[in-house]
């Protein structure tokens, strides 16, 4: 019924199958855990800003009159891009994760 | 108004007219007006949702304040930079993956019900219209002072603009006009930062010396205008997360093919954002120590116009009226895109899928998205018209308060969390926006025991100017609630295997690519 007879429609995938399968599990798994704990970590430090803003920790100078709430910041930029850099690199290896998980399904019979 | 200034504006206005002409002709289809065939490149889509973070609040809102102000102007630049790695890191892949035309798309491909689309159309219109009145409101006050054309005049002029790009251009006009406004923004910023640090010998150290002893040692940290560390937090806490829940950020996922793509997308927005926003220091504190105080303050209470005085003290009436053009481009970018946003939840949600339960054919979701957008059009004009002393900076900050209370928790749950339920969604999303709407307005914005400081004379009941740190714990508990409490009504099979096939699609991208075989 589901068998595909018109080109344009896409073939009709068996999520349950991908669902279940260990390779597709043990990925989103580690994948989630690397999203949500350097979330965790830079959501942390973001919220300190305004919180230490207020301390005299980074009201005092550290370069000149440089105080110490522009260098965290500068710190925040600094991070920023470096997470975004990070997550580039790892994100391509989550595609070739889930290319394989893929592969496999086709691989066992799976249209 | 003088000849350059002229010059330029109609130059600009040329520029994008012609983009808009060639834009027309690609865009025949939903998929091309909503979401320019999903057919544009990363480093495009990147420069685009740039543009729709560098919004007039952001470009003169930032570096006025930051001239006012000092540091407490900046934590808005650390905010909208971080903001990105929330986008990236939990929000653009998945989105991209489940997502077609809306954020009311992605959560129904989950919760397939009208009551959730429903709600979520609502959300995004209320967001857009908030968004909208505050960069109508910002661009009459400006192109009024920069041109010296009534304010009615002006909002009108911004309107007819923005309603042509998006009725004969669609998404493709949109997001061109949005890459050549923030590539200008970006050379503009970079050519003030420049002069500015020229002055001061390209040293920052002499920058923040000049700052401290001409100026003031306040200038230098937090305290100025924030002044509890509660309030900060909880104003830090809308920028960082609500960013994330703008429909129109979120509806610029769909404009590439994949999630690849999307990535990618996220990762050019974030450098030139990191970019622009480090400059704003040079900005304000350029205007600050070169225009002064009160010459910014006898233009501007809010500090608006620091940025463009500050480009008629460094390169004169020429570099003044390219600012000006380029502020004026700025407005007309973000307003464009809101009013594409707003169409898709009056046509495409509201009509096309509830009232006409996704039965149009492709020429009648044309013309209804046609019709929304005039219609999202007029109304947010006219609501601009009588808007006028409306302090414009609050309606924005509540617009990312919403984004971050109403539409965050449920896109987070919808991806990520397999016991979500319908109720849950609907009981996320209405505690959110209504919460939002409540606090607010108790809150200093509309209370104030000074005559004429807010709309109301009394005390504020809530201490909050922006009142996320409440807000969006509520959104979270709610959609908790809602679903553990409601668990026992939802059939679990069907609600289980849904969940694996959003599972299987938002990490695999699986759907995405074939679709667009």
């Amino acid at each position: 019924m589901a068998n595909v007879s018109n080109k344009k429609q896409a073939p009709s995938i068996d999520y349950d199958a991908i669902e279940a399968m260990e390779s597709f599990n043990s990925f989103v798994r580690k994948k989630n855990i690397f999203l949500f704990s350097i979330t965790a970590v830079f959501l942390i430090l973001y919220i300190l800003l305004p919180i230490l803003a207020f301390q005299p920790v980074l009201q005092q100078k550290i370069f000149g009159n440089i105080t110490g709430v522009w260098v965290y910041s500068a710190g925040l930029f600094v991070m920023t891009i470096v997470l975004c850099t990070v997550y580039v690199k790892k994100a391509a290896s989550f595609d070739k994760a889930a290319a394989d998980v893929l592969a496999e399904y086709h691989a066992k019979g799976g249209k | 108004m003088n000849i350059v200034s002229i010059g330029f504006f109609v130059a600009i206005v040329g520029l994008t007219l012609v983009v808009t002409y060639i834009a027309a002709k690609r865009t025949s289809s939903a998929a091309d007006f909503y979401t320019a065939g999903g057919g544009l490149k990363g480093w495009q889509n990147g420069f685009a949702i740039a543009g729709d973070y560098l919004s007039a609040a952001a470009f003169l809102g930032v570096s006025g304040a930051i001239a006012l102000t000092g540091f407490d102007g900046f934590f808005f630049s650390v905010g909208y930079v971080v903001a990105n790695l929330v986008l990236l890191y939990v929000i653009a892949e998945p989105m991209r993956n489940l997502g077609r035309y809306t954020l009311a798309d992605m959560l129904t491909a989950r919760f397939n019900e009208k009551r959730i689309r429903g709600v979520a159309a609502s959300g995004t219109i209320i967001i857009v219209i908030l968004y909208m009145i505050a960069q109508l409101v910002g661009a009459g006050a400006l192109i009024k002072l920069l041109f010296g054309i009534e304010y009615w005049v002006a909002v009108l002029i911004v309107g007819v603009m923005m309603t042509t790009y998006v009725l004969f251009g669609g998404m493709t006009a949109t997001s061109w006009v949005q890459i050549i406004k923030a590539s200008l923004l970006l050379f503009g910023t970079g050519l003030l930062a420049t002069l500015v640090l020229v002055k001061f010998d390209f040293s920052l150290l002499k920058m923040f010396d000049t700052i401290a002893v001409d100026h003031g040692e306040e200038f230098l940290v937090p305290g100025i205008k924030y002044t509890s560390t509660i309030d900060s937090v909880s104003m830090m806490m809308a920028l960082v997360l609500g960013t994330s829940g703008l429909p129109h950020i979120l509806m610029r996922f769909f404009t590439v093919k994949d999630a690849k793509t999307a990535r990618s997308s996220i990762s050019w927005t974030t450098w030139i954002t990191a970019i622009f926003f480090s400059l704003t220091i040079f900005l304000g504190f350029g205007a600050l120590n070169f225009v002064g105080l009160d010459q910014i303050l006898a233009e501007s209470k809010a500090g608006n116009t620091a940025a463009p005085l500050l480009a008629h003290y460094l390169g004169g009436d020429v570099l003044m009226a390219f600012i000006g053009a380029v502020a004026f481009a700025t407005i007309l970018a973000v307003v464009s895109g809101l009013v594409l946003t707003g169409a898709s939840a009056i046509s495409h949600d509201i009509y096309g899928e509830i009232i006409k339960d996704g039965k149009l054919t492709e020429k009648q979701q044309v013309v209804a998205a046609r019709t929304g957008s005039i219609s999202i059009a007029i109304v947010s004009i006219i609501l601009a018209l009588f808007a006028q002393s409306l302090n414009v900076s609050f309606l924005v900050s509540f617009a990312f308060c919403i984004g971050a209370s109403a539409n965050l928790p449920v896109i987070l749950y919808t991806i990520y969390w397999k016991k979500f339920n319908s109720t849950g969604a609907v009981a996320a999303m209405v505690t959110g926006l209504v919460s939002c709407l409540i606090l607010g307005a108790m809150g200093p914005n509309v209370w104030s025991p000074v005559e004429g400081a807010a709309i109301f004379v009394g005390k504020p009941l809530v201490p909050l100017a922006v009142p996320a740190i409440i807000t969006i714990p509520l959104g979270f508990i709610a959609g908790y609630l809602g679903s553990v409490l409601s668990s026992s009504k939802v059939p679990k099979e069907e609600a289980e295997r849904i969940y694996k096939e959003i599972r299987v699609k938002s990490n695999t991208g699986v759907s995405v690519s074939d679709i667009s075989h």
